[in-house]
């Protein structure tokens, strides 16, 4: 997993609530047993003008103009900034594979759905929950000006804006540490096999059923 | 020691270690395996030279991708055909249980694991599906996790995780007329939205759940996740025993007498406090439709498409847009929105009752002509075999619906099961998001007694005036 510590990227804004995992990647680009690849179809009904299926060029294929990702305002944005409730719907890791393929460190949002929070940090990506107002005037900000990028301090864990605003965020200890230092979950996890070997033995022995 | 909520014992007695943050390791007794979201676990572990810690945890099963019709000819879409092999591959190499496609046994992975008693009170179970919230039914913490959490658990037997606060969302009194659980959890989500029960663990209590049959139960914990909340659970007790009973993966003999003795205990306390309660009667529960494109957005069936002047600033834009997408006309009524297609299955009503009741209300009865199809997915082969025996197939086949072959099916349309753009589905399944049935598909969420109503009127009905 790669390092995150400090980021200044470009911010590209969704204005639109409940983004779910199947709007991020549709269900036919789950047909794949690779990790990587999902960039080109991340939002591939709202970005794309015709149907899309594993395997198409997508470089022939239609794109809708209109919608964020085509504009080129937002290109090579980092940032992704979007409203409530954002990557509910299904487990499926595919859609922070998608957005990281995509170019995305960041994504700020109100609220997060649980699991998709959660499968951010798996993958190097930095969900960051702001208040609704702060988030409302960033969108304000972003579509006023071109270029708009934000500041992204893990370490400090500060939103820093050009005018000078700087939004404080929370993140949990544990997962921060991972994140900075690019570690692996289940390297870190191993460090305790006594004491989950001693849990189980004990487990069975009391529920020889399980 | 305090009153403990059923959570509270679930996590305490899961608990290897906790850091002072909080972060905790949970020991994890039941993994479910299926074909989307394990490939890549798989590899990791192969990547690492990381064996799986303890295979007789693990049981898996294809069920996205696999066709419904002509199973013998296998799969016909290289991309479903290569992810379900790499599944049977993966199972084989690694030497993990396996209910394959031809398998009688094969189903939806949540309809499967009860149905084998590999969901067992007292257990943690975790699948890389969202919908693992269903196998709370039987008073186990278990809920949806991504595909680096499946090689996690893989891999150590362990989650990482933190506490979430819990909720309690009591029901109770006598369900009406043609009410079942389906309706309960629409009823709930359009109380609460979609993003209420976020950060929660839910628990279902009262005289209403208790009421309820497993089956019943597994609707309702399924629709936790439509919630917001990771997990659903609802206390064990003498439904919970007697339908494990006998069950394949159950503890058998002097072994099963100790097991209940031990489940007798999974309940929340008197006095066991949560974080946020919700109380709904159960009378005045009707039954339920999904207008729009997110299950909170919902009505009963003597109600009206919404008209998005009359909502909330923060809740107009989504509207319009659903209305848009779902090709409906605000202050329309529900019972005038004619269907194109029904599809009734999926992990939260492809059980026997769920047939039975759907059966029911189509015996004797034909689909009305505008309807271009309406079929019947069961949640297992099992399912399927039981329906079969009891003659359901026959009542559905007169009726003119289709009976399938167990899978997920159209509750996804990963396989061939789909909407074509603007068709319009009553469907008995748990999301209607944009696309999910097929790109540009209208779904309206229903339980099965509704979905067979409507197949046989050809537009929503209230079936509890059938
Ligand atoms: S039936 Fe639908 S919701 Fe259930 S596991 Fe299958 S795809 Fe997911």
């Amino acid at each position: 997993m790669d390092k995150f510590t400090l980021l200044n990227g470009l911010v590209m804004p969704m204005d639109r609530a409940n983004v779910d995992t199947d709007a991020i990647i549709p269900k036919q680009f789950l047909k794949s047993i690779k990790r990587s690849g999902f960039g080109p179809n991340a939002f591939d009904e709202w970005r794309y003008l015709d149907h899309g299926e594993p395997g198409m060029d997508n470089s022939k294929r239609a794109i809708n103009p209109e919608f964020v990702l085509n504009q080129p305002r937002y290109q090579g944005a980092q940032i992704l900034l979007a409203r409530e409730n954002f990557g509910c719907g299904s487990s499926r890791e595919h859609a922070p594979w998608a957005l990281e393929d995509c170019g995305f460190r960041v994504i700020i949002a109100p609220s997060f759905a649980d699991i998709f929070f959660n499968n951010c940090f798996k993958n190097g990506l930095l969900p960051i929950r702001l208040d609704a107002t702060q988030v409302d005037s960033l969108f304000k900000a972003v579509e006023a000006h071109v270029g708009y990028r934000l500041v992204i301090d893990l370490e400090k864990q500060t939103v820093s804006a050009p005018d000078g605003t700087v939004y404080p965020f929370e993140v949990d200890a544990f997962r921060k540490h991972c994140l900075l230092n690019g570690l692996d979950d289940i390297g870190l996890t191993l460090q305790h096999v006594d004491e989950i070997a001693a849990f189980e033995t004990q487990r069975l022995t009391a529920q020889p059923w399980l | 020691m305090s009153a403990q909520s059923l959570y509270d014992k679930l996590w305490n007695s899961h608990l290897v270690r906790q850091d002072d943050d909080g972060t905790a390791l949970i020991y994890i007794d039941r993994q479910l395996v299926h074909e989307v979201t394990s490939p890549q676990a798989f590899e990791g572990l192969r990547l690492a030279k990381r064996k799986p810690w303890r295979i007789a945890s693990m049981l898996a099963v294809p069920d996205h991708n696999v066709p419904t019709t002509n199973r013998a000819a296998g799969i016909a879409d290289p991309v479903s055909r290569i992810q379900v092999e790499t599944l049977d591959a993966n199972c084989a190499e690694f030497g993990i249980a396996e209910f394959k496609m031809g398998d009688i046994r094969q189903g939806v992975v949540h309809v499967i694991g009860p149905e084998q008693g590999a969901t067992l009170p007292g257990m943690t179970v975790v699948c890389g599906d969202s919908h693992t919230s269903t196998h709370g039914a039987f008073a186990a913490l278990a809920h949806g996790i991504g595909t680096s959490e499946v090689e996690h658990v893989m891999a150590t037997q362990c989650l990482v995780a933190k506490k979430s606060k819990a909720m309690e969302i009591r029901v109770e009194g006598a369900l009406g007329r043609g009410v079942s659980a389906k309706d309960i959890a629409l009823a709930v989500i359009g109380r609460i939205g979609t993003a209420g029960g976020t950060g929660y663990a839910i628990e279902f209590t009262g005289s209403t759940v208790r009421a309820l049959s497993m089956e019943g139960r597994m609707t309702l914990c399924n629709m936790a996740i439509e919630a917001g909340a990771r997990a659903g659970m609802i206390a064990a007790d003498d439904t919970t025993f007697d339908y494990l009973k006998g069950r394949p993966f159950a503890p058998q003999g002097a072994m099963w007498d100790k097991a209940v003795a031990e489940w007798r205990n999974l309940h929340s306390d008197a006095g066991a406090v949560f974080d946020a309660t919700v109380v709904l009667d159960a009378a005045s529960i009707r039954p339920q439709v999904t207008w729009g494109t997110s299950p909170e957005m919902v009505v009963t069936i003597d109600g009206c498409v919404p008209d998005p002047a009359t909502l909330s600033p923060e809740q107009r834009e989504g509207a319009e847009r659903a209305l848009v997408y779902m090709g409906l006309k605000a202050n329309t009524p529900i019972s005038e929105i004619s269907i194109d297609k029904v599809f009734i299955g999926s992990c939260t009503n492809g059980r026997i009752e769920d047939m039975r009741a759907a059966a029911a209300v189509a015996r004797g009865k034909k689909i009305a002509a505008n309807v271009m199809l309406a079929m019947v997915v069961p949640g297992s082969g099992l399912v399927k075999a039981q329906a079969e025996q009891e003659g359901l197939d026959k009542i559905f086949i007169e009726a003119g619906f289709e009976w399938r072959d167990p899978g997920c099916s159209m509750c996804l349309a990963m396989n061939d099961d789909k909407l074509a753009a603007g068709e319009r589905c009553a469907s008995t399944s748990n999301r209607n998001f944009e696309g999910r049935q097929g790109q540009g598909g209208r779904t309206h969420l229903v339980s099965p007694e509704m979905a067979a109503a409507a197949a046989i009127a050809g537009h929503f009905v209230d079936v509890s005036k059938l």
